[in-house]
């Protein structure tokens, strides 16, 4: 069986980028009848200029499917961020390597600390973020994370550099259960000039890293790209294909997708294209219409009259309350939810900064139940 | 709730006079699922225990059990998210562990698309389960010879699926629960697929001894109303199996019958 980065290299996509650019009233009107679109080429469609004017009946489809398959839920999570150290120069982003900022790891005791704070806030469900670096963040360090948080975080996600097989099956058995890998941008030219330096800069061993995951244990498997680094029907193109190449090989995982758009952050970094917000919520109900049954997170990246907007139209996983600093939930009051110190080790600055409670209760008058808990390590493995 | 006119379901050592079993996950809140499953008149509802906190301890952001009354239902924990038997059974010991009836609705699907039930895995966990003294009540795809082997292996029902979970598709599998009704020795509970009353009261008319659902319930505008309205299904769907239902015929039958004179 084929990797995706194997089958990516003869994916041809230059006839739904035709789609997308080109696809009429009819073929959209067509769809939209269907409710469902059943192809890449029927999901190019839906990213064309002629299905912008079909965003309202795009969105109430989308929310239909979505709660059909979800229910009226919001599964909640939040990123604890254990370390900044990074050995990767990504053009974009603030933990790059040269940028001049406060570079922190977490030990053990201010980690647990930071995860209780989320713990007291609901949080059930975290996930753990750090940069990429061999002596700072070695595999025993997350191991050791993961076992301490697991006594009282029933469910664990990782964000890390991508790891061997082999090296994640331990992360696994310490109670771990989904891993999540951005491949940021599919375009391979884009991504070289982005990714000047680091073990991060192969862009095919990346692009296999959810593939190996899976094959170590991981139960759920979150995939996503940057959007403003590349054009974005190219993207979101590539992005759909590695879904559903993710279904059909990975059958047992369950799959998330994320669609983070660029925000502000340390470094030189001028976005090519900025997703406007129209064309992101016709990315987002098109990913729900060709795929029905995946995940869709969406994080405190987003403003929050985007997010609350966005909610019961496709999205079934929010963070909230998110700090992108190791360290930098003990710096809020606990009460005003105000931080009390600037995060200049920050990854970016975060643009929905209400309390996990505040958007709890946003989420209950939309008619949505914030789910905080819906798995449990410790009922499936000792 | 009306009278019911209908006779009483016995599943193991509980009898039940309500035929609609609900679930509780899609809920926008615990209330509004509380509502509906008193509305339902139901004295079954299933939970996914992934979603509860079984510590022993109250914790206000995993609660769900919290919203239902144990002495009104009858708290049926599923093993929704176990992939294997393995999964499985470890969940019914923990819930049987945190005090939750002996009972077990057996859910064991791999795929977290579709939900559709893995066979091998299902019938080795029933095996265990039946014979550490549980109550099991397997979620199966409406395939005759697999809800034969769980009787054999002592299953109390078995719970063939009208179409995928939450597909709101009715009874697509018609065909298959018809012989798995006609052949079973345990009382036969239609579940998943049903996403209209229409759909309860035609598995009741087919002879199927309860129905199970969710999402129909859970995601209409009104829960508890729409819960009222599948209650109402149910029963009607049943009286009608019950007096029995007139045969269904292409041809034409004569209301002068031509064998008449055997009779004079």
């Amino acid at each position: 069986m084929p990797t995706f980065s194997q089958k990516f290299q003869t994916l041809d996509l230059d006839r739904p980028l035709d789609v997308a650019a080109t696809a009429s009233s009819q073929t959209v009107e067509r769809i939209l009848a269907q409710g469902r679109a059943r192809t890449l080429n029927d999901f190019a469609a839906l990213l064309s200029p002629a299905a912008e004017a079909y965003l309202e009946p795009l969105c109430r489809l989308s929310q239909q499917i979505t709660q059909k398959h979800f229910g009226k839920t919001m599964r909640m999570f939040a990123p604890l961020y254990l370390s900044n150290e990074c050995v990767n120069v990504c053009k974009y982003c603030g933990f790059s390597r040269h940028n001049d900022i406060p570079r922190i790891t977490l030990d053990l005791d201010t980690m647990e600390a930071e995860a209780r704070i989320l713990h007291k806030q609901g949080f059930r469900s975290i996930l753990l973020v750090a940069g990429e670096h061999p002596k700072y963040v070695s595999n025993g360090y997350v191991e050791e994370c993961v076992r301490r948080l697991s006594k009282f975080f029933p469910s664990i996600a990782l964000e890390l550099g991508p790891l061997e097989s082999e090296r994640y099956q331990p992360l696994v058995a310490a109670g771990c259960e989904a891993l999540l890998v951005y491949q940021e941008t599919y375009d391979e030219e884009t991504y070289r000039a982005l990714h000047t330096a680091g073990p991060k800069k192969h862009f095919h061993w990346r692009m296999d890293t959810p593939e190996r995951a899976y094959d170590a244990g991981f139960r759920r498997l979150g995939i996503g790209a940057l959007f403003g680094l590349h054009d974005w029907h190219k993207e979101a193109l590539a992005l759909a294909s590695h879904a559903e190449h993710l279904l059909q090989v990975c059958w047992k995982a369950q799959l998330n997708v994320s669609m983070p758009r660029m925000r502000p952050a340390k470094g030189e970094f001028e976005q090519v294209e900025f997703l406007k917000d129209h064309h992101f919520v016709q990315l987002i109900t098109a990913l729900r219409i060709f795929l029905p049954h995946v995940g869709i997170t969406l994080s405190t990246r987003e403003p929050a009259t985007l997010r609350d907007g966005l909610a019961p139209i496709g999205i079934t996983t929010m963070s909230a309350g998110s700090s992108t600093e190791p360290g930098g939930y003990s710096s809020f009051d606990e009460s005003t939810f105000q931080q009390t110190r600037k995060q200049e080790g920050e990854q970016f600055h975060i643009a929905d900064e209400r309390s996990p409670k505040e958007v709890a209760a946003v989420l209950a008058r939309l008619g949505y139940e914030p789910v905080w808990k819906d798995f449990d390590q410790s009922l499936i493995q000792a | 709730m009306t009278q019911q006119n209908t006779q009483p379901l016995k599943i193991g050592d509980r009898e039940f006079s309500s035929r609609l079993f609900v679930g509780t996950g899609k809920f926008s809140s615990n209330v509004a699922m509380r509502d509906a499953a008193a509305a339902s008149g139901s004295q079954l509802v299933t939970v996914a225990l992934k979603r509860a906190n079984l510590s022993g301890d109250s914790d206000p952001f995993a609660n769900i059990l919290d919203y239902l009354e144990s002495d009104r239902y009858l708290i049926l924990p599923n093993t929704s998210g176990a992939m294997n038997a393995e999964e499985a059974v470890r969940i019914a010991r923990l819930a049987a562990a945190a005090g939750l009836p002996k009972w077990v609705k057996l859910e064991i699907h791999p795929d977290p698309n579709y939900l559709l039930p893995d066979p091998i895995e299902t019938l080795a966990a029933a095996e265990i389960l039946v014979k550490e003294g549980f109550t099991v009540l397997p979620y199966i795809n409406a395939d005759p010879v697999l809800a034969l082997r769980l009787q054999d292996v002592g299953c109390a029902t078995v719970m063939p699926l009208g179409a995928p979970i939450g597909s709101n598709r009715g009874i697509e599998t018609r065909a298959q629960i018809e012989i798995i009704i006609e052949q079973a020795r345990v009382p036969v509970v239609v579940d998943a697929g049903i996403g209209a009353p229409s759909h309860a009261a035609a598995a009741m008319e087919m002879g199927a001894d309860a129905v199970l659902v969710n999402t129909a319930i859970a995601i209409a505008p009104d829960p508890a109303a729409m819960a009222r309205a599948f209650a109402k299904a149910t029963e009607a769907g049943r009286e009608a199996y019950e007096i029995g239902l007139g045969a269904i015929s292409s041809k034409a039958q004569a209301s002068s019958p031509l064998t008449t004179f055997l009779n004079a």
